[in-house]
């Protein structure tokens, strides 16, 4: 059996849409997906979809048969929630359902309505991805738990906060010509050293924002290909994922992320690839300091390498690596549910050569995804290759 | 949230304020936290009582501006992670100075969330 192969995907703008329900978002996201791959509705025969804190943004949980009904399909349909790596999970159900022979065709994606809430309330739903004993009822936030894990990678590593920069002014400059992203504008140094703290170390520009949005992506079977004609040059020929104590105050090391090794590991394994062979990567830069933590941690840079990969040049545009070329959750956006699924349609585009950044990687045959829940207490990594 | 507790991690609450915390021991000398039936480092079930040392060591800090409700009376506040030996702790770092190094030794005790009243592991430098 060949591998599965990403037929089509699709995304909504990211951004401030506190109106729009989630089964709105995934409606326009799975619609597009679905065109894209000139994929008949009747032909889907499983849906899996990413969601995080609908139950605290909406009132609604079962978000399953929502979002078949949202896209007119009928067919089992689950709900997957596992923090920021929700549809990225999502995504490996369904690369795991095809290659098993389940379906033939599958749609995958995730969304989430965020922009609904407050301030507090935001922070208070994304600090449910913590451990509510021992870090929430501390005063642990997710921003304060990656400043935590900053704070010790500088204390181990060295590195300072005009790294972080150097990772923030990559991805804001990637998203410019990124119709779909959240901040379309640059930043410079000064301008994220300058910014108010969130949590120290970390400051505005070292994290994320606070998304509305949804994504979709359809996947195949190589059979279902052939028999409908369908030319689908991206296949999906790696799926990993790892887990780890939730709470960090558990974890051996505050300045590594396993879970994100074995993700890789198992999805490297899977394609019959190294670290070596990527030609491209998007990895979830919820925080600047989680895409040193991703690319160290699954072999990309050595640990203690990363934190200067943006200032050297390594994972810029030009450089040897381009990450984030979409501008990753930093400037893209972050809606939690349907990032991992997010991630998949922009490393498709990137691949196929229709992404406004596809003329940096032309020539790039392997791109990887890295997507994380909490602070890396689960990680799916995904290979996509592409036919030359 | 009801006013139901949480068995487990309640007694070690009242344990911390009584001077008298403790952390769980597996045979094998992995330290965790309760409520726990398993050690999660390696799987033993064989999980005994062990008093928490007098001090710990921090090994992570973090100054929160942007709290959650809990603790919008408290913002900003000093988190930090406390190493044991055998066992981390999290907790918030009260009665330091602003410049905060790794490698202060600090004990711990029972603070509260100014807003709610809820009891907040709390740690303050060790006297020397």
């Amino acid at each position: 059996m060949g591998h599965p192969r990403v037929a089509g995907v699709g995304l909504t703008h990211f951004g401030k849409h506190p109106e729009r329900t989630t089964r709105d978002m995934f409606a326009e996201a799975g619609l597009t997906a679905l065109d894209d791959a000139g994929v008949d509705t009747d032909d889907i025969e499983g849906v899996f979809y990413g969601n995080f804190i609908g139950e605290v943004s909406e009132d609604q949980g079962h978000m399953g048969p929502i979002s078949a009904e949202a896209l007119g399909i009928d067919a089992p349909a689950t709900r997957i929630e596992s923090a920021c790596a929700s549809s990225g999970v999502a995504v490996r159900e369904a690369i795991k359902n095809v290659r098993s022979g389940e379906s033939d065709a599958v749609i995958v994606g995730g969304a989430e309505r965020m922009n609904n809430l407050g301030t507090a309330e935001t922070t208070a739903s994304l600090a449910l991805a913590a451990d509510d004993l021992y870090e929430v009822r501390v005063g642990i936030t997710f921003p304060g738990a990656y400043a935590l894990m900053a704070d010790a990678y500088f204390e181990e590593y060295g590195g300072s906060r005009e790294d972080l920069a150097h990772i923030a002014q990559k991805n804001h400059e990637n998203a410019v010509d990124n119709e779909f992203a959240q901040f379309q504008y640059e930043i410079d140094i000064d301008d994220a050293l300058d910014a108010p703290p969130v949590a120290e170390p970390l400051h505005l520009y070292d994290a994320c924002p606070v998304t509305d949005g949804a994504a979709a992506a359809v996947i195949v079977s190589e059979e279902y290909a052939e028999d409908n004609d369908l030319d689908i040059p991206v296949r999906v020929t790696g799926s990993g994922q790892g887990s780890d104590n939730l709470a960090l105050q558990d974890r051996e090391y505050l300045t590594q992320t396993p879970a994100a090794t074995n993700a890789a590991d198992e999805a490297f394994d899977d394609a019959a690839i190294g670290p070596d062979d990527v030609d491209v990567a998007e990895v979830h830069d919820c925080f600047t300091i989680a895409e040193v933590l991703a690319l160290e941690s699954m072999g990309i840079f050595d640990h203690g390498d990363g934190i200067n990969a943006a200032r050297r040049g390594d994972t810029l545009p030009e450089g040897d690596i381009p990450v984030n070329l979409s501008g990753g959750l930093k400037a893209k956006g972050h809606p939690v549910g349907a990032t991992g699924a997010a991630q998949i349609a922009e490393m498709t585009r990137l691949l196929r050569g229709d992404h406004h950044n596809s003329e940096y990687v032309s020539d790039a045959s392997v791109g990887i995804t890295h997507n994380a829940g909490g602070t890396v207490a689960s990680t799916v990594v995904h290979v996509l290759e592409v036919d030359q | 949230m009801s006013d139901v507790g949480d068995a487990g991690y309640d007694e070690l609450l009242e344990a911390i304020d009584a001077g008298d915390g403790y952390y769980l021991e597996c045979e094998n000398e992995h330290g965790s936290l309760p409520p726990r039936r398993v050690c999660p480092h390696c799987g033993s079930t064989d999980i005994k009582e062990v008093s928490l040392p007098d001090t710990g060591e921090v090994v992570a800090h973090t100054t929160v501006h942007v709290p959650t409700p809990r603790f919008s009376e408290d913002a900003p506040y000093d988190v930090v992670i406390v190493d044991y030996g055998q066992v981390q702790l999290t907790g918030q770092l009260a009665g330091a100075d602003d410049d905060i190094a790794h490698g202060l030794d600090v004990t711990v005790q029972l603070g509260e969330a100014t807003k709610t009243g809820e009891p907040v592991v709390t740690f303050v430098p060790a006297e020397t």
